[in-house]
């Protein structure tokens, strides 16, 4: 199981837990079993989320591997100006 | 609409052209000429991006008309360098990275050359006050004194 | 766990990377030569404008367009009916908001919101059109403030917009709550010794890029089509127009200009779109320039923001709690920065307990754009300053407080991951070891200090090099360069092969020739098309080491790349001279054909980045004028590929954060009009304003890049609102609580505090 951060205003989908538990081995799976148990959150999968593992950022990377003791914290996408 | 005949001299050169009343010379420069040198960042006076000069004038091309350049002398951007030899404004503008997009630069370097031509020592607070009227958005302008400063040295050296 | 693998490039050394050749466009940029993007023209080609509302909010009720059409010169005149979809065939939120901002639909949501354009074979032509379109409106109530905004009974942009994390009851302009953090906010300030809680606001202020936007369309009866612009990413372009227009990708190809200064307003699009319809029309090129008071009213300004702060701390400077609320509006569509702003505004500080709130509001106003930083000032400004308050009144020197709570490697930022390797105190340090600390300070001067942070950002990237035969390098990016990234990606392509910068050419190639390729932002392109260019690099000595191997007739892998030859790995490879690139080029005919490398790649990896300003003001008292008299930026670069354009990204930031601190904003008449659409009236800081402003440049090398690198043209923006307010305030006497401190404010707060 991967432990993923969950930023403050998504915590209404996951019953107002900070962290939640998904089984993952990579981003794409991680983003799919979050959406499944935390229905509340797919509006904003949809709408573009990055995702911190280990400390970088990746915003569509699918295949990146995930490890269960990576940390894992789910952000608002990332752009710039 | 009747067009209007004009004769001027541009970077020494004689030239001819026809344009409406209404048209400015930076429109003449730009659209009539294909001198896209001088750049429109305001069409109002207020940014010197369109900088020329106009019997060694500087002057913001934006607010000239076309029609009222008969007979004189204009110089811009493209005239500055002699040949392949830079002017040392824009060897300094080089060496110093006084440019990050270069958008304001045209405009600066003929208005910093009209300095020097009245100027050849500013300190740094006249160059400041100079140039007050080009606005460079890129740069916070430190990069920009320091050049027109060297430049001006070079040249009393020279 | 962070990343806490070592960096790639630490005891490298560098040839090239770091030394400071002339850019390549250079002499383009001196001579006038560079073509921007009003530059070019094609032959038949008419003159595009655009007509745009009067009214901050009004219902289209119709647009006669047969008197205009009627004009002898006119070639073509649309309104939104001409664009192939109708915004219910869009069903991407972000592209039919991009499509309603480009064009009205049935409400005119702000003054300057396009409502029709023309096609005309000359601009005289062209105006007398516009002024014979007649449009009813019907005018309706508008609302400007963020504030009034968000009342329950404030008029309404749109309705049902608002998604599933806006509780009910609030007003409908309400489109999205963000809120980031951990800890116990109450507890912290439980414990506190003082807890200060204060109130900012800060106005909206446009990039103002001294480029106007301009581009020139030409489509063929076959939809083939071609365009010309001045934009942070002709891909973005390419892919928001095809979508817009009905077109494949394939058939539109977009050639990005010389860009003339974007600072975020060029990462979307106004005129293109428009420009391509006209032309399709017509069929005709067709040129479109925007004047400055369009640029102003119509292209996107940033969000101007509403913001509360509180943060507790203990006698000895310890930080217990930060709490914000941040209320941004984003003009009048979702998507103000507010996210950004509520993550990063606590970015420097390893707090126990942190709590950020914002909410992204519409206002009638053009719809925002990236903005350098986007969101992150006027955060930093309102936490910077209540630190800086609690500093005064602990009598705490501002630097060590600022050092006793900064985060650190693998600290856990208030926006929710861990920090990998950051160079924070590294330039906290700088600031406090640097004489401009300590440097005495006249009357009526005072001096402030503030961080700022900002994440970066990698993406999608495409690199391709090609080895010529006499031993030259041409390299292919797919990224407008804004301020010198060609000589950059040079440097490090140069520096990779081991040849001198003088042998590559790096061309910015149109949509044809690479793949996609993220827009100019979030300061990647050094670190992402930076890595590319090395990645493509490395294929290309690859290559080469094969086609070595061949000619001695020896394993591949026996075969190593240095100083820009290929040499048999070690004794037992063989005996053989060093091939430098250029003989090896010279045989590619021989050896397997053309030479070259490319990298396709979704950079990930970007490395945050930190700063620390120092700033000295004086307050004229009796005017209220301020005068900026000293400026020290100190930040981390990770590496700096060419230091005086990382300068220049440091001093151009921080002279735009003056600007904002003190002059800049966007001014509303009652009638929701825009009352200073021109450089006379928003003013943007001039020569005469300025001092030098000094750089420290601190090298903490990011491990993910090969050189290091971590983005640089942001960060510079973030601190300096904060580190001007709190200068002045010092000088003052008075705490300064809005954007602009222009002279007004500035007096009537002296005034108000005297009494
Ligand atoms: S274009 Fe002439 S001063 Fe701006
Ligand atoms: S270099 Fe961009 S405006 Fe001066």
């Amino acid at each position: 199981m991967v432990r993923v951060a969950i930023w403050g205003s998504l915590r209404a989908a996951t019953g107002g837990r900070a962290e939640v538990e998904v089984e993952a081995g990579n981003l794409r799976e991680l983003l799919d079993r979050l959406a499944e148990a935390h229905p509340g959150i797919r509006p904003q999968i949809d709408r573009g989320v990055s995702v911190v593992i280990d400390g970088l950022v990746y915003n569509d990377s699918w295949f990146t591997p995930v490890r269960p003791d990576s940390e894992v914290v789910l952000l608002p996408r990332i752009v710039g100006g | 609409m009747t067009q209007i005949h004009v004769s001027t001299t541009i970077n020494g050169d004689a030239v001819e052209f026809l344009c409406e009343a209404q048209e400015t010379l930076l429109d003449v420069l730009r659209d009539r000429l294909g001198l896209t040198g001088a750049k429109e960042g305001c069409g109002t006076g207020d940014c010197g991006a369109c900088s020329v000069t106009l019997d060694k004038r500087l002057v913001c091309s934006c607010l000239v008309l076309g029609a009222e350049v008969e007979g004189r002398e204009i110089t811009t951007i493209e005239g500055m360098a002699d040949g392949e030899i830079l002017h040392p404004l824009q060897q300094k503008f080089l060496e110093h990275a006084a440019l990050q997009c270069g958008i304001c630069t045209p405009g600066i370097l003929v208005a910093a050359k009209a300095l020097l031509e009245k100027n050849p020592d500013p300190t740094e607070t006249e160059t400041r006050y100079w140039l007050a009227g080009n606005l460079c958005r890129c740069t916070g302008y430190d990069k920009i004194i320091r050049a027109v400063m060297d430049a001006a040295e070079q040249m009393r050296g020279a | 766990m962070a990343r806490d693998d070592k960096p790639e490039a630490e005891g490298r050394v560098f040839k090239i990377v770091g030394t400071r050749p002339i850019r390549p466009d250079g002499i383009d940029k001196v001579t006038g030569r560079a073509r921007f993007g009003a530059d070019m023209s094609a032959p038949g080609m008419l003159v595009g404008l655009v007509l745009r509302s009067p009214h901050a909010h009004a219902r289209i009720r119709g647009i006669g367009t047969a008197r205009a059409e009627a004009l002898t010169g006119v070639k073509a005149v649309i309104t939104r009916a001409d664009f192939a979809l109708d915004s219910g065939d869009i069903d991407d939120d972000d592209l039919r908001d991009i499509l309603h901002n480009v064009m009205a639909h049935d409400k005119a949501l702000y003054d300057g919101h396009a409502v029709a354009a023309v096609a005309a074979v000359s601009a005289p032509v062209a105006r007398r059109a516009l002024a014979l379109i007649e449009v009813d409106y019907e005018v309706l109530p508008h609302v400007i403030d963020v504030d009034e905004a968000m009342k329950p009974d404030a008029p309404v942009l749109h309705q049902g917009r608002s998604d599933e994390t806006v509780p009910a009851g609030m007003s409908a302009n309400v489109m999205h709550r963000f809120e980031f953090g951990h800890g116990d906010v109450e507890a912290g300030f439980a414990e506190a010794d003082v807890v200060i809680e204060r109130s900012f606001r800060t106005a909206a202020t446009h990039q103002g890029y001294i480029e106007p936007h301009a581009c020139l369309a030409s489509m063929g009866p076959d939809g083939q089509a071609d365009l010309w612009c001045c934009t942070q990413g002709h891909y973005m372009v390419r892919n928001t127009c095809a979508g817009l227009l009905g077109l494949d990708a394939s058939q539109l190809k977009v050639t990005a200009s010389e860009i003339g200064g974007g600072f975020g307003g060029k990462t979307t699009v106004f005129l293109e779109p428009v420009a391509l319809a006209l032309a399709r029309k017509s069929g005709r090129p067709v040129k479109m320039v925007m004047s400055r008071d369009e640029v102003l009213r119509a292209s996107g300004p940033t969000s101007s923001t509403s913001i509360d702060v509180k943060i507790g701390m203990k006698r000895d400077g310890a930080i217990t709690a930060g709490w914000a609320e941040l209320r941004y509006q984003g003009g009048a569509f979702p998507g103000s920065p507010v996210q950004f702003g509520a993550m990063s505004c606590f970015a420097a500080y390893d707090l126990k307990n942190v709590q950020a709130i914002g909410w992204d509001v519409v206002a009638n106003r053009p719809k925002q754009a990236a903005y350098r930083a986007p969101g992150a000032p006027m955060g930093a400004y309102a936490v910077e300053s209540v630190v800086d308050e609690l500093c005064e009144k602990l009598g705490l020197d501002r630097l060590e407080v600022r050092l006793k709570n900064a985060s650190r490697d693998g600290t856990k930022a208030a926006y929710g991951p861990r920090f990998g390797r950051i160079g924070l105190t590294a330039t906290l340090e700088a600031a406090k070891a640097h004489p401009h600390y300590t440097a005495p300070l006249g009357p009526n001067q005072g001096r402030g200090v503030a961080c700022g942070f900002w994440f970066n950002f990698g993406g999608d990237t495409c690199v391709t090099l090609n080895v010529n035969a006499d031993g030259t390098v041409g390299l292919s990016e797919g990224n407008p360069d804004i301020g010198g990234s060609r000589a950059a990606m040079t440097m490090m392509a140069a520096e990779e092969l081991g040849i001198p910068y003088e042998r590559v050419r790096t061309t910015i190639a149109d949509t044809s020739a690479l793949g996609q390729n993220e827009v100019t932002d979030g300061s990647r392109v050094t670190f992402a098309v930076g890595l590319a260019t090395i990645k493509a690099a490395r294929a290309a000595i690859t290559v080469m080491c094969a086609r070595a191997a061949k000619i001695w007739g020896i394993d591949e892998d026996a075969v190593v790349w240095e100083d820009g030859h290929a040499k048999p790995a070690g004794p037992n490879a063989g005996q053989f001279p060093p091939m430098s690139l250029a003989e090896i080029a010279a045989l590619y005919a021989n050896t397997g054909g053309p030479i070259a490398g490319h990298h396709e790649v979704t950079a990930e990896g970007a490395g945050v980045s930190f700063a620390t300003h120092l700033v000295d003001a004086e307050v004229d008292p009796e005017t209220g004028a301020v005068t900026i008299l000293r400026y020290t930026v100190f930040q981390d670069a990770g590496k700096a590929v060419h230091p005086a354009y990382v300068e220049g990204q440091f001093q151009g930031g921080a002279v735009q954060g003056i600007g904002w601190a003190l002059n800049e904003e966007y001014i509303y008449g009652a009638d929701g009009r825009l009352q200073n659409p021109g450089f006379l009236d928003y003013r943007i800081p001039v020569a005469s304003d300025l001092p030098m402003i000094d750089t420290v440049i601190i090298e903490v090398a990011n491990p993910g890049h090969p050189y290091g690198v971590r983005g640089v043209g942001e960060t510079s923006i973030v601190p300096p609102l904060a580190a001007v307010a709190n200068a002045v305030s010092a000088a003052a006497g008075v705490r300064l609580t809005q954007l602009p401190m222009s002279p007004p404010k500035v007096l009537a707060a002296i005034d108000a505090a005297r009494g």
